[in-house]
């Protein structure tokens, strides 16, 4: 199995830590003149998002996680999984309720995701940074109003609830940037 | 299309010219007080044994025996002093392998000097003057303050790091909410390791902080002072929680200097690293050298706290593209 020295360490790298794979967000070498070295580093542990800090004696070796993000195409869910294809060797990955968890809200069948493989199978997905969605749900638009000063919650085909000028009527459709949650347009078809 | 490579300087030209009068600031400050500018080999045919320390490494000819680039000046300049140099100093280029950080950089500017006559307490009186020197215009420092090893523990921690053994040390470690790997029962490591991640953020900003009497574990080449415990006569020098500055009240026993040698090899043994050949012509000199204090300043360290830069890189005009 392959491994990394803290002499390897740098932003992104994957590792293996107390059993789950994990990103390299920030490494700091710190050593006092004369004395031990120690590499600090902040970690993202890519099945739970969480960040965590950890250091290591400089010198150790942590074994490599076997970790791939590859874009995928989403196909459908048959109530247990989440279906994503490679748009290449057309093989299919279902990714369980953990990998797709809060984005779900995003997820619209023929977007291209970035899904996080390890070992072969999916533990997190990342959705594009625009998706189009479709509005089904929101209050009627107000006459004359255009600068989309107030805005107003609309319910998506998604599920996802977005915040839209008041101008933006049901069956819209409207581009929403998932980084951030919010409205960025409307999208004339 | 092949991505052209950046050739710029790492550092900005001001940044250059400040590095410049920095170096002119240093030897005006010697020359005024009578200290000789000394220049002595990069090369040399034996490196440090420090086990924290690690030497790069090279040939200069086909026989085999490998030569070492310093990683400090302080073995030849502690012979011309034994030869009777009187005070002297250097800038110089120094190198240790695998150091590479914010910090950090394998490449980077020493000034060294001895002052006979003088111990840790004094010199580090002289290093407080030098730095207020150098940084004027620069930042605007509070009065330095000056704390035994002891006292910088209770002051920031509350706590005596002499009554802990490594259990104690792993414990506060934890407490601190510091996950660490690898350390075992090294209680040297321990207290370096809360030393860097709790001491150093802890000390207040603007503040030359002098730190003195280590524990005799880490005397490095420092006289060792016989008091309840013994405690090494060396300083730290610390700015803006960075290191600056290391200096000892110079060990002059060539026996013990011998034995420490000896401990260093066998640690280097302990921990796989290769073992590095003793300096006989320092163990040679030592019975010569007169009683002095002499003190290391990392030059990049203090430009950055001169103008504010979070990495060495922004310091130097290039850096190792490696």
């Amino acid at each position: 199995m392959a491994s990394y020295s803290t002499s390897e360490f740098k932003s992104g790298l994957k590792i293996m830590i107390d059993g789950d794979p994990c990103a390299i967000i920030e490494n700091e070498f710190v050593k006092p003149g004369k004395g031990q070295a120690f590499n600090r580093v902040k970690i993202r542990n890519l099945k739970t998002g969480r960040v965590l800090e950890k250091t290591y004696k400089s010198g150790e070796s942590l074994e490599a996680a076997d970790v791939m993000d590859t874009e995928m195409q989403y196909l459908y869910n048959d109530g247990e999984a989440w279906y994503f294809m490679h748009p290449e060797t057309f093989e299919q990955f279902g990714a369980d309720e953990n990998a797709v968890g809060e984005n779900i809200k995003w997820l619209k069948e023929q977007d291209m995701w970035v899904v996080t493989l390890w070992n072969g199978v999916p533990i997190a997905t990342t959705p594009p940074n625009h998706v189009v969605l479709s509005v089904t749900e929101t209050d009627p638009g107000v006459r004359g109003d255009t600068s989309g000063g107030g805005g107003k919650p609309a319910t998506c085909d998604t599920g996802a609830v977005v915040r839209v000028p008041l101008f933006i009527n049901e069956s819209e459709m409207i581009k929403v940037d998932t980084r951030t949650g919010e409205y960025v347009g409307r999208v004339k078809e | 299309m092949r991505e052209q490579p950046n050739f710029r300087p790492s550092a900005s030209l001001e940044t250059l010219k400040h590095r410049a009068r920095m170096l002119q600031g240093i030897r005006a400050f010697f020359h005024a007080r009578g200290l000789l500018e000394v220049e002595t080999p990069i090369l040399n045919s034996t490196g440090v044994t420090d086990p924290h320390i690690d030497s790069l490494q090279t040939h200069w000819r086909d026989n085999g025996k490998p030569v070492y680039l310093h990683t400090s000046p302080e073995y030849a300049m502690k012979r011309l002093l034994a030869a009777g140099s009187g005070p002297i100093y250097q800038i110089s280029r120094v190198f240790r392998y695998g150091e590479r950080g914010t910090q950090h950089h394998p490449e980077f500017t020493m000034l060294e000097w001895y002052r006979p006559g003088m111990d840790h307490l004094q010199l580090l009186a002289e290093v407080d003057e030098l730095l207020r020197t150098l940084l004027a215009g620069h930042v605007s420092l509070h009065d330095s303050i000056r704390w035994t090893y002891r006292e910088a523990w209770q002051q920031t921690m509350g706590i005596d790091p002499f009554t802990l053994n490594s259990n104690e040390l792993q414990q506060l470690a934890r407490e601190q909410g510091i996950d660490v790997t690898g350390l075992g029962d090294d209680r040297d490591g321990w207290l370096q390791l809360l030393m860097t991640h709790c001491i150093e953020p802890a000390l207040p900003g603007a503040t030359p902080v002098f730190i003195f009497d280590f524990p005799a574990s880490q005397a490095a080449l420092a006289k060792i002072r016989p008091a309840e415990p013994p405690v090494a006569e060396r300083f730290e020098l610390y700015l803006n929680g960075m290191e600056l500055a290391n200096g000892f009240h110079e060990l002059t026993d060539a026996a013990e200097q011998h034995g420490r040698f000896e401990a260093d090899l066998a640690l280097r043994a302990q921990m796989g690293k290769p073992a590095m050949p003793i300096d006989e012509h320092l163990l040679a000199a030592l019975p010569q050298l007169p009683d002095c204090a002499g003190v290391a300043v990392g030059l990049e360290r203090l430009l950055m706290v001169a103008l504010g830069a979070r990495k060495i890189d922004e310091v130097m005009a290039f850096v190792l593209d490696a």
